[in-house]
């Protein structure tokens, strides 16, 4: 049972086509850390679907249509997008390799981030003053979790933004921190896009009757 | 033939360990940036308009117009921030995400569903404030 | 002055007080002596041999796969000691709280161990017991030299350990929830459960799922990205299939499990209104959502042990697994469809007619697919080579018993036939039939199997094959008397009935369970034969069983690096087809090895993820505080090292692979 291999040669190791000595396997982290996006999705979706069966169980209590202001929204709305393009900006940065502008446009990302995040916290401040926290109804407590749970994780963001400029400061774009701001850039969009089902499903459809 | 090569298309090679290449992720271009801002822009405002101005008359058009809108530009950030493509990630990225927005849709249709009936036959006391969001499918 | 002082006492111990200890319970007291007493036993041995060095250096901050594979399963035995004694417990109180007897267990404390016992089995030692398979045998089985996220995979475990110790904790600190496995509101809800077990219940899953979570991530990253070259998706072992459906069904389900215990726990801490009966909230959506998890659940237990029977099967039959293709389509379209029949646990809860004929519709087609799967593994057997090995045995055993559950899980999928049957014996007799017919067997099936390839010897056959007599007896002992009083309408959880007339079922469902017992002593004691006569029981080539997968092309056990060379795949069951061209492994040629460090992060994190959980439970407000903070710190800490790997010089892969080579030509 003589094994030649293709290129013509008898081979002394017929074996050797069974294992070889130079194998490094592909880095699993873009793909690791999507899979965890995707299971966020899923907790997006348990607070989605609360909503939807509570949404309107108002308890005698304030409804979306007496309580939204639908004019912060949008301007929420505009911080979060603008806070991706810049995201996008600091990206392309990296990819030139160039440090400082990257830092810049993570630094105005995270302004943004803050920027919306404080608006947040006014509004969800203001309501709770108006007796309508998330205690009142069933409607208000789905509504504090779903939004509350999306703003909890764009804080969780920025402190990782904070953290990787940090990092990007003092070892430069090496693959590693590459890598970790493709993540976060990954985590940074899927924020915005959950926003896009929390503004559409929460706050316009919560003000029609 | 005897070599054994890479099962995936990527090549990865020594160095940098796990070093990523150019379509790991994807990377975007201002292009990409730019169009998807605008868009994005167009498909927010809108939804914006048609309730702040009470362009319908019938709640249930307004809100399937604008959760139409909002799938759009759900598939606007997909392909021009997050580079969604079938080939990232050797098409395991459009995989996870195909499968997710099937569950996403059933836990979602399904508690809808599911508790729309429950509310009906095992809530009768609750009245008009039972009634779901959406019409049902 | 001194309202600020008692305002910080409540801030550091919150409703910690001393009276927390169960002095009164003498059940409890004994319990807690055996334990100090196992406790002190062990300190005693770990300072006397000094082992805590290497016990930290080699074991709690590994970040080997087989080691954590290792620990899983020890994990899940400790866990199983602790579910099975709730059983007994149990069966002995229904053997004799009849009529005037109340037995020894009132209510308010049976209906904790009842909901300990749900809780442990499932989380504790079920997900651990496969999850630790699973981490074992994968990256063998790929031609890989880890997971993808060594750092990653011991978070998950020492995570999961410690929401086993929070639970442990509530046994000797406050109480555990009194509300069943799932814990349903109302009475999961602060107005019923004003208690600290509820709480309990809600943060050990809580830090435990996020450990699952992770780990289903760092799998199914492994099984996509670290195949050996050549090993396209359909040359992939069976095992690794099953792990990566199940993988993604913890990946797309977990978080279900996490918001739902997330909203009771705002409800009970904060006042609001998910699953209130006031103010608009809906108990019923607790029980949709929680079983939109609990479904899938079941068939993540499930599908990894339907691999390992695969496995088994094929080499024990000395035959290619009969029908891969389909065995792949199978597993897949189970994945998809436990999504689709959640419903089926709550027929009874109003949904009406037209979602119960759905649901009882899709229920039935799920058991489409696992038919297949038991076909294709008869199909195996026929005209193979059998050899009854322990691992064939509990195949076997499987086989008859698994169906026959699975054939009273249809029947429980008709709904009119469900409206009598719910929450009665007969539920309780259906699920243990599945669990511990699919699960429990295949555990120890794999256990039997791969238990060579991580010690390099055999468990003893002799006490093996006891271990699983008892097991199979006592288990249709114990639950053939459940199927009858299920048919008779009893229900489930009672702690006393006052038909005496039943007392004759629950005795013999209480010798089945002393008969398990038994069985369960017989697999610890062939844990100590074995390691007695190792010598005897030693697997020297790596393949005591004429394996057809790439695991036993490895010595027994692997080396740090599981293989010096990459292997390549040419064709599916690699290691036969390797072994059917005579192939001999590489003896020279070794480079240095790319290998990542241990770490202690990955316990630190936990550890301080356990207090804050035990702080947010006893709503110690201040400490809560800090060990959140000191855990953030830990995280972000972590994320600063940058020095994450080193390599195996060349000389010591030199070394450990001439050790084997030697090894191989003194024995063979």
């Amino acid at each position: 049972m003589s094994e030649t291999i293709a290129n013509g040669a008898v081979s002394a190791d017929p074996s050797a086509r069974y294992y070889v000595r130079d194998h490094h396997p592909e880095n699993g982290t873009l793909l690791g850390f999507w899979l965890y996006l995707m299971s966020d999705c899923l907790l997006f979706a348990g607070l989605f679907a609360a909503y939807a069966v509570l949404g309107r169980n108002y308890a005698g209590g304030p409804s979306g249509a007496e309580l939204f202001e639908l004019p912060t929204i949008l301007l929420n709305t505009a911080f979060l997008l603008l806070s991706s393009i810049t995201y996008g900006f600091a990206m392309i940065a990296s990819q030139r390799k160039n440090v400082k502008a990257t830092l810049i446009w993570l630094g105005i990302t995270g302004l943004f981030g803050l920027a919306f995040l404080t608006l947040e916290i006014q509004e969800f401040m203001h309501l709770i003053h108006e007796g309508a926290g998330p205690q009142r109804s069933a409607f208000l407590t789905s509504f504090f979790a779903l939004v509350g749970t999306h703003g909890l994780h764009v804080t969780f963001g920025t402190i990782w933004l904070v953290t990787l400029m940090f990092q990007v400061g003092k070892h430069g774009l090496t693959g590693e921190n590459k890598r970790r701001l493709m993540c976060l850039s990954m985590f940074w969009h899927f924020l915005d896009v959950i926003w896009i089902g929390v503004f559409t499903f929460v706050y316009l459809m919560g003000v029609l009757p | 033939m005897s070599a054994p090569h890479n099962h995936a298309g990527h090549d990865d090679h020594h160095g940098d360990h796990g070093h990523g290449h150019d379509d790991e992720g994807g990377h975007g271009s201002l292009k990409d940036y730019a169009i998807g801002f605008v868009l994005s822009v167009i498909l927010t405002a809108i939804p914006f308009w048609l309730v702040m101005a009470k362009v319908f008359d019938k709640s249930s058009t307004t809100a399937a117009v604008i959760l139409a809108f909002a799938a759009v530009q759900v598939v606007v950030h997909m392909v021009y921030f997050l580079h969604m493509n079938g080939k990232a990630e050797g098409g395991w990225s459009l995989l996870a995400t195909m499968f997710t927005l099937v569950l996403l849709i059933i836990v979602l249709a399904g508690s809808i569903w599911v508790m729309y009936h429950m509310n009906v036959n095992m809530m009768p006391a609750m009245g008009t404030d039972v009634h779901n969001m959406q019409d049902m499918r | 002055m001194t309202m600020s002082d008692l305002n910080l006492t409540k801030l550091i111990f919150g409703r910690l007080s001393l009276e927390a200890i169960p002095y009164h319970e003498p059940i409890l007291v004994a319990t807690f002596a055996m334990v100090a007493i196992g406790g002190l036993a062990f300190l005693a041995v770990m300072f006397k041999f000094r082992l805590w060095t290497p016990l930290w250096r080699d074991w709690i901050t590994s970040i080997d796969h087989k080691k954590i594979g290792i620990m899983y399963m020890i994990l899940g035995l400790i866990m199983l000691l602790r579910g099975f004694a709730d059983a007994l417990m149990m069966r002995a109180q229904q053997a004799m709280a009849f009529g005037d007897s109340a037995g020894f267990l009132p209510p308010h404390h049976y209906d904790q161990v009842f909901t300990a016992h749900g809780t442990i089995m499932i989380f504790f030692v079920a997900m651990p017991f496969v999850t630790g398979l699973m981490n074992y045998v994968v990256p063998l089985q790929i031609g890989a030299r880890d997971v993808s996220f060594p750092f990653l995979n011991n978070l998950s475990f020492w995570m999961t350990t410690f929401g086993a110790m929070l639970t442990m904790a509530s046994l000797f600190i406050g109480e555990f929830a009194k509300t069943g496995w799932l814990a349903f509101p109302p009475l999961s809800g602060i107005a019923a459960s004003p208690d600290v077990g509820v709480d309990y219940y809600i943060w050990s899953l809580q830090v435990a799922g996020v450990g699952t979570t992770l780990s289903g991530v760092n799998l199914i990253a492994t099984i996509v990205k670290m195949r050996a070259p050549g090993m396209d998706l359909m040359k992939m072992p069976v095992f690794t299939w099953t792990a990566l459906c199940t993988n993604a069904l913890i990946v797309a389900t977990f978080p279900i499990l996490t918001v739902t215990l997330a909203m009771l726990s705002l409800d009970r801490m904060v006042g609001t209104n998910f699953f209130t009966n006031d103010l608009g909230g809906n108990p019923m959506l607790y029980v949709n959502l929680i079983w939109i998890w609990g479904h899938p659940e079941v068939y993540i237990l499930v599908l990894p042990v339907f691999g390992v029977f695969s496995e088994i099967v094929s080499t024990f039959s000395a035959k290619k697994l009969f029908g891969y293709t389909s065995m792949v389509y199978a597993t897949v379209v189970i994945t998809v469809l436990s999504y689709l029949v959640w419903l089926h646990h709550f027929f009874t809860m109003g949904s009406g007619a037209s979602v119960n004929s759905f649901f009882g519709i899709t229920t039935m087609i799920i058991s489409i697919p696992t038919g297949a799967k038991i076909f294709n593994w008869l199909f195996t057997m026929y005209k193979g080579r059998i050899r009854f090995d322990v691992p064939m045995l509990w195949t076997v055993g499987f086989m008859l018993t698994f169906v026959i559950g699975g054939m009273t899980g249809v029947m429980l999928a008709v709904p009119p036939a469900d409206f009598v049957l719910h929450n009665s014996l007969f539920l309780i007799a259906h699920f243990h039939n599945v669990i511990i017919g699919g699960v429990v067997f295949g555990v120890f099936a794999g256990l039997n199997y791969w238990f060579p390839k991580a010690f390099g010897f055999k468990l003893d056959e002799f006490w093996g094959k006891v271990s699983f007599w008892c097991w199979l007896v006592g288990f249709w002992v114990a639950f053939t008397p459940l199927y009858i009083m299920g048919f008779m309408g009893i229900t489930r959880r009672m702690n006393h009935f006052d038909d005496p007339s039943l007392q004759k079922y629950f005795i013999i469902a209480a010798i089945g369970a002393l008969i398990v017992a038994a069985g369960i002593g017989a697999t610890l004691f062939q844990f100590y034969i074995s390691w007695k006569n190792r010598e005897t029981l030693r697997d020297v080539t790596g393949d005591p069983w004429g394996g057809r997968t790439l695991e036993w092309a490895t010595s027994s056990p692997p080396p740090d690096y599981n293989f010096a060379f990459s292997p390549v795949v040419h064709e599916s069951d690699s290691w036969a087809d390797m072994k059917a061209n005579n192939y001999k492994r590489p003896t020279s040629g070794f480079v240095a090895i790319h290998m990542p460090k241990n770490t202690a992060a990955g316990f630190i994190i936990s550890a301080l993820a356990a207090a804050l959980g035990f702080a947010m439970v006893w709503q110690m407000w201040l400490p809560a505080a800090l060990a959140f903070i000191a855990m953030m710190a830990a995280i972000i800490a972590h994320t600063f090292n940058y020095k994450r790997d080193f390599y195996i010089p060349a000389e010591e892969v030199v070394r450990t692979e001439e050790a084997h080579t030697r090894l191989l030509e003194r024995h063979v």
